[in-house]
């Protein structure tokens, strides 16, 4: 409907003045304050409708209510966190038990060891592996290699 | 012999450069290279005081095989307090050094979220606007001093223990208990990631910085000598201050890493190794770091264009795109002389480049403000984010594995602690003990307090330590006697350069660099920097002065460690005289 659309004061940039009428009540203007109030509830309808955006569309007198930033039910910091958190502990746990385990290792090798050779006394006194009774320790044997050259000795 | 040992040469010499590469490399090295433009200096400094002090503390661990108090006390028992005092320093900068990476840590977990907590200000309580602190400030600025730290306005204002700090406290005190639970037998497989990992970030923030709009600038400005800089002699003492704490001197972590090499190793070789590395390190650090900042300072510069553009643009009913940046200037002066009063109405910011890229900012400023606004503006800001914050805390971790060293091995030596207690209890006693310590720098003040201990026990103890170390090697234990055991390590007798550096040129460095210190020190009160909200200048920071009781803290932490060495010497005199008398 042309009649409601007036063309006045001419300006460089696309520029309107605008009143809201309610024909549900015998065409009477809405008051300044509840479009304004309408204006800033609904300012992203209005923006999208020109395909504009609050920089680019600008309502004299309005300020932009902001929209305030998303914020997730948990905080993301705590996770992240709880998962470093568990990392770390797994290590540490990992490592003192490793060494709990190389300490209790190295206590039963050397009690071993400290076994073996007492098991070493009772059997019968072994001589480099050699049981002692077959080596005839009382007469003795000359070993040949040494024994032929007697011009080796140095005399004394 | 039952000493443990280095699985390979490799490992201890990335030990020694990760404890010497550490966060100031970073954040330290780059600003000072912009305020004194250029670092000539630096290269003086390190060549008379960085590798002497180096080698001696390599070759006397190898040769000694001991920690810094067993060291000490076989040069000279009279010597035994710097070997102390070199432990206490390690105490006290492994207290507040880690808190520095619990910050880090922050950042690092809050980087997984879209958008960066640090990009948006919240909205006040009415949602009728941005949260008051925040918008007059920035957003990364309301986020570092509100949300992470919670600072309050004055050092004597403790304010609250803040939950998620002590969380991420103990999260980092973990992370080194893990990584230095058995000595060296773990940081030494520990190092070979957190020492690595930091050049592979540094190579890819170096091909993405310069692929930035205004990295030239940046660039350009950091390498662009100030000849009139060097007539000033603070230039001088921060460029001596600067290679010393650069290379972790002083602290007996180096002592200890090289205690556990076999005998027989060129330790030469491996100081100016690690010094030229350590060098070459923080060269390389700058050139991302400046080319971030020109990015960010053409980016600030930009918006500051754009926003006057628009108020032109508004005020004239100009059409869109008719003023660009190329003839902003142009347009400017054109308006400006035909409607003079309208421009002086619009209240427009004057646009300086240059003083965009004279914010600099060093320390904590240059990583959670500065670095953290340039990484908003970069597409993909999460990823580089966490890449930033996981090299910072590899940087922190691996100098923290040097601390822990440095006071571990003493302990270990000392006959005070039963064989019984296996190592694993006694790294985990440390670290709970430092952890609940360190629960005082995660109060509302506690910010301050790391400035303190930063300021006061991290730099003035170190140069008289120093100072006593090299006095002692060269006059006590004489030069002669500490060049033969080197020849038997190395193979070659010391030449020249190090007699010289070692008995005359070192020593009367460090003295220099001292008496200035304590002279620009003592000239002016200490004073901070307070972050009030409720201050007029807001947001700039308010200057405050230390109050006495602080001002006796920081002379504690300075005489603490430097009061053993006379103490020990006095001890072993009255023993002497009192052995002699019977």
């Amino acid at each position: 409907r042309i009649s409601n659309v007036l063309v006045c004061n001419v300006t460089d940039r696309v520029s309107f003045w605008f009143v809201v009428t309610d024909s549900s009540k015998n065409v009477t203007t809405v008051p300044g304050s509840e479009v304004e109030a309408a204006i800033r509830m609904n300012r992203n309808r209005i923006n999208s409708a020109f395909l504009l955006s609050d920089k680019t569309l600008q309502f004299l007198k309005i300020t932009s209510t902001l929209s305030p930033p998303v914020e997730p039910s948990t905080p993301v910091w705590l996770i992240v966190f709880g998962v470093v958190l568990c990392l770390i502990v797994a290590g540490i746990v990992f490592l003192v038990v490793a060494g709990i385990q190389q300490r209790k290792k190295k206590n039963k090798e050397s009690t071993e060891r400290e076994n073996l050779e007492e098991k070493g006394e009772v059997t019968g006194t072994l001589e480099n592996g050699i049981p002692c009774e077959a080596l005839d320790l009382k007469a003795g044997h000359i070993n040949g290699v040494f024994a032929a050259d007697d011009e080796r000795f140095t005399s004394l | 012999d039952g000493r443990p040992k280095w699985d390979n040469k490799f490992q201890y010499i990335l030990s020694c450069i990760g404890f010497a590469v550490g966060l100031g490399n970073v954040w330290r090295f780059p600003y000072l290279c912009q305020i004194h433009g250029g670092g000539a200096f630096l290269f003086i400094a390190l060549l008379f005081e960085g590798i002497p002090l180096l080698h001696l503390e390599l070759a006397l661990g190898q040769c000694l095989r001991k920690g810094s108090i067993g060291a000490w006390n076989t040069i000279s028992p009279y010597l035994g307090g710097v070997g102390v005092g070199s432990w206490m320093v390690s105490v006290l900068v492994s207290l507040y050094y880690n808190t520095v990476l619990t910050w880090v840590m922050w950042y690092f977990i809050n980087s997984f979220q879209e958008p960066l907590p640090w990009s948006v200000c919240p909205l006040n309580e009415n949602r009728t606007g941005l949260n008051e602190e925040c918008y007059k400030s920035t957003a990364v600025n309301y986020f570092w001093y509100r949300k992470t730290l919670n600072i309050t306005p004055d050092v004597t204002e403790s304010g609250t223990l803040q939950w998620w700090l002590i969380l991420c406290l103990a999260t980092c005190w973990a992370i080194v208990y893990l990584c230095t639970i058995r000595g060296i037998e773990t940081t030494g497989k520990a190092i070979y990631v957190t020492a690595i990992f930091p050049y592979l970030v540094l190579t890819i923030f170096l091909i993405h910085g310069l692929t930035l709009p205004g990295a030239t600038d940046g660039l350009a400005y950091l390498f662009t000598p100030n000849l009139n800089t060097l007539k000033n002699p603070q230039v001088w003492l921060d460029a001596a201050t600067q290679i010393f704490f650069s290379l972790s001197l002083a602290f007996g972590g180096l002592i200890a890493f090289s205690s556990y090499n076999p005998p027989k190793n060129d330790c030469e070789k491996d100081a100016v190794t690690v010094a030229i590395v350590n060098s070459v390190t923080s060269l390389y650090a700058s050139i991302p770091v400046f080319s971030v900042l020109g990015f960010k300072a053409t980016t600030g510069y930009w918006d500051c264009l754009d926003r006057n553009i628009i108020s032109i643009i508004n005020e004239f009913d100009l059409p869109e795109e008719s003023i660009m940046r190329q003839n902003y200037t142009a347009w400017l002066t054109f308006l400006n002389s035909s409607y003079p009063e309208k421009i002086a109405g619009l209240k427009l910011k004057s646009c300086d480049l240059q003083e965009f890229l004279d914010q600099s900012v060093s320390g904590t400023g240059l990583a959670f403000i500065i670095f953290t606004q340039a990484i908003i503006l970069m597409p993909g800001s999460q990823a580089w984010a966490i890449l930033f914050f996981t090299m910072l805390f590899c940087l922190g971790l691996s100098s923290m594995f040097g601390n822990i060293e440095g006071v571990f091995t003493p302990l270990l030596e000392l006959r005070i602690i039963p064989k019984s207690i296996p190592k694993e209890l006694l790294s985990g006693i440390i670290c709970l003990i430092c952890f609940l310590v360190a629960l005082c720098f995660t109060l509302g003040s506690g910010s301050y307090w790391i400035d303190v201990f930063d300021s006061y026990a991290g730099s003035l103890p170190l140069l008289v330590l120093a100072f006593f170390e090299v006095i002692g090697v060269a006059y006590v234990y004489k030069i002669e006697r500490f060049s033969k055991d080197v020849k038997w390590m190395t193979g070659r007798k010391p030449n020249l350069y190090w007699q010289i550096t070692w008995k005359f040129i070192s020593p009367l460095l460090l003295l220099i660099v001292f008496v200035a210190f304590v002279t620009l020190q003592i000239q002016k009160p200490p004073s901070y920097a307070a972050w009030n909200p409720k201050y007029e200048g807001f947001p700039m920071k308010e200057e405050k002065v230390y109050p006495p009781w602080v001002l006796a803290i920081c002379v504690l932490l300075v005489l603490l460690p430097s009061v053993f060495i006379p103490l020990v010497a006095l001890f072993h005199l009255i023993k002497q005289t009192c052995g002699s008398k019977d």
